[in-house]
């Protein structure tokens, strides 16, 4: 079974939010990372490119496929954690552990639409 | 789970193993166990086995079988020994590819054709229909077979722990050997697959592969997916029917000319691909290399500095064995030289690369 995190919030796209104030933290869930398989290039986006909530900020790719990443939250992004260039099986060794951005958020009203560790664990089912 | 799938004789060893299934050619099929990447080295560095039940085996037979054989077929068997195996194409009369195979010829009279799972009724009835006026019989027996691909360095000991016969290490590339089973049923093997290793390929009835799966999985021999399958044959420069090779991408085009017997007198395709190998093709299947870990995916566009379009990507993989983003790709023939500069357009980005051989990775066949 997939690891989920309480206090979390989960977009139906799989990734995850920690919000701090008005950053949000963002990654993929252990669900997502599992049903990939073995990451082996994370697509980042650079620092200081604005997103939009539902806009593609970059990709996951395993073996055998690309998976899209979508910014749960619109805003500027702060921070890229390029670790994951040299090392993208962190995602897969720890999902909630390898944040992939971090995002300046410009409506923090956007995480409404976002569900709690509950609703995402029956979507998961 | 889809009504209409098929499933290998391996079905249920494939869900207690906990595999990771996805429909392929009709099938219900593991597409991994543990993982690509780890599945993947086993085969390379140790013993891997594959289900490829799936696959199809045709038998020709009669008075014709070797003149029909040849005709619809773009190698050559005249000269095969019993025992001998040959790769080649079934071709369309334009040069189009019905299906890529092993042609197996027979100890006793007649071939075995062993043809992709995806292409087994198409193949058949193409057979069928070229054998008016040919005193042949065509014998779909597909699912009267299991089969296992045991490959890897190690599977030729692991062959002779199988099957107590340390006569299997003379078996020559590309031959195969007939033996029986307890019960008098058939087994063939076969040195032969689709990883660019040392390896065999084992036909028994549904029964033996299954008995044969239990004992390799008990010796610690490990279960590959379909996964695998394909990164392992990309990375030897091997094609996948459907991506390199179709009715719109002839052997010709494909750099598989070698596959093609022009000094025979006649074969389907013979006239067409002989043009095209003294006219030159518009397009060919080339090897990329991508100067970034990003990776090139089938259906990518490929492109020259300034933006045009010169072809796509086939079949591309951050290669495991070798650390490189590759891909096949078919492009224009003016862009195709090794040494080109090519860019491959993946999302939103473009990557600059260069046309290499397609042979990535130095293949380790006993010859």
């Amino acid at each position: 079974m997939s690891k989920i995190i309480e206090g979390l919030l989960y977009s139906e796209s799989h990734e995850w939010v920690k919000v701090e104030g008005d950053l949000a933290i963002i990654g993929v869930s252990d669900f997502a990372q599992a049903e990939m398989g073995d990451i082996t290039y994370v697509d980042l986006p650079s620092e200081g490119d604005e997103v939009a909530a539902g806009e593609e900020f970059g990709a996951l790719e395993s073996v055998k496929a690309s998976s899209e990443l979508y910014s749960p939250v619109s805003g500027t992004i702060e921070a890229v954690n390029e670790e994951l260039e040299a090392a993208p099986e962190k995602v897969n060794e720890d999902a909630f552990g390898a944040w992939i951005i971090k995002v300046r958020m410009s409506d923090p009203s956007e995480l409404e639409a976002l569900m709690d560790a509950a609703a995402y664990a029956k979507i998961t089912e | 789970m889809d009504q209409l799938l098929k499933t290998t004789c391996l079905h249920d060893e494939h869900l207690a193993l906990g595999a990771k299934m996805s429909p392929f050619a009709g099938f219900d099929m593991p597409i991994q166990y543990s993982g690509i990447i780890q599945e993947h080295n086993a085969v390379r560095q140790a013993v891997g086995m594959f289900d490829v039940s799936h696959m199809g085996e045709v038998f020709v037979d009669g008075p014709d079988a070797q003149a029909f054989v040849n005709h619809i077929f773009t190698n050559d068997v005249r000269d095969l020994a019993p025992g001998g195996i040959l790769y080649g194409m079934m071709c369309y009369p334009d040069g189009g590819v019905v299906d890529d195979l092993l042609v197996y010829k027979e100890f006793e009279a007649g071939y075995l054709l062993v043809v992709n799972a995806a292409n087994v009724e198409k193949d058949y009835k193409w057979m069928l229909e070229q054998s008016e006026g040919w005193q042949v019989e065509i014998f779909d027996d597909s699912d009267s077979w299991g089969q296992i691909a045991l490959q890897g360095p190690g599977a030729e000991d692991e062959l002779v722990k199988l099957m107590g016969l340390e006569e299997l290490r003379e078996l020559e590339f590309y031959t195969f050997y007939d033996l029986e089973d307890e019960e008098g049923g058939r087994v063939i093997v076969s040195r032969t697959g689709y990883t660019g290793e040392d390896g065999f390929e084992i036909y028994a009835s549904p029964d033996n592969i299954r008995d044969i799966w239990a004992a390799l999985l008990e010796d610690g021999v490990v279960p590959c997916g379909l996964g695998c399958r394909d990164t392992l044959r990309f990375e030897a420069g091997l094609p996948l029917y459907g991506d390199e090779l179709s009715p719109e991408i002839s052997p010709v085009m494909a750099g598989l000319s070698m596959f093609c017997k022009f000094d025979k007198p006649e074969f389907i395709g013979k006239e067409a691909l002989e043009k095209q190998k003294a006219e030159g093709v518009a397009r060919k299947i080339v090897g990329i290399e991508i100067f970034d870990n990003a990776i090139p995916r089938a259906g990518y566009p490929v492109e020259l500095e300034d933006g045009t379009q010169v072809g796509v990507v086939t079949t591309g993989y951050h290669s495991i064995s070798l650390d490189k983003s590759i891909c096949f790709a078919l492009v224009d023939s003016a862009h195709a030289a090794l040494g080109t500069p090519l860019f491959v357009r993946i999302r939103k980005r473009v990557f600059p690369g260069q046309v290499i051989k397609k042979r990535f990775y130095k293949t380790n066949y006993k010859k």
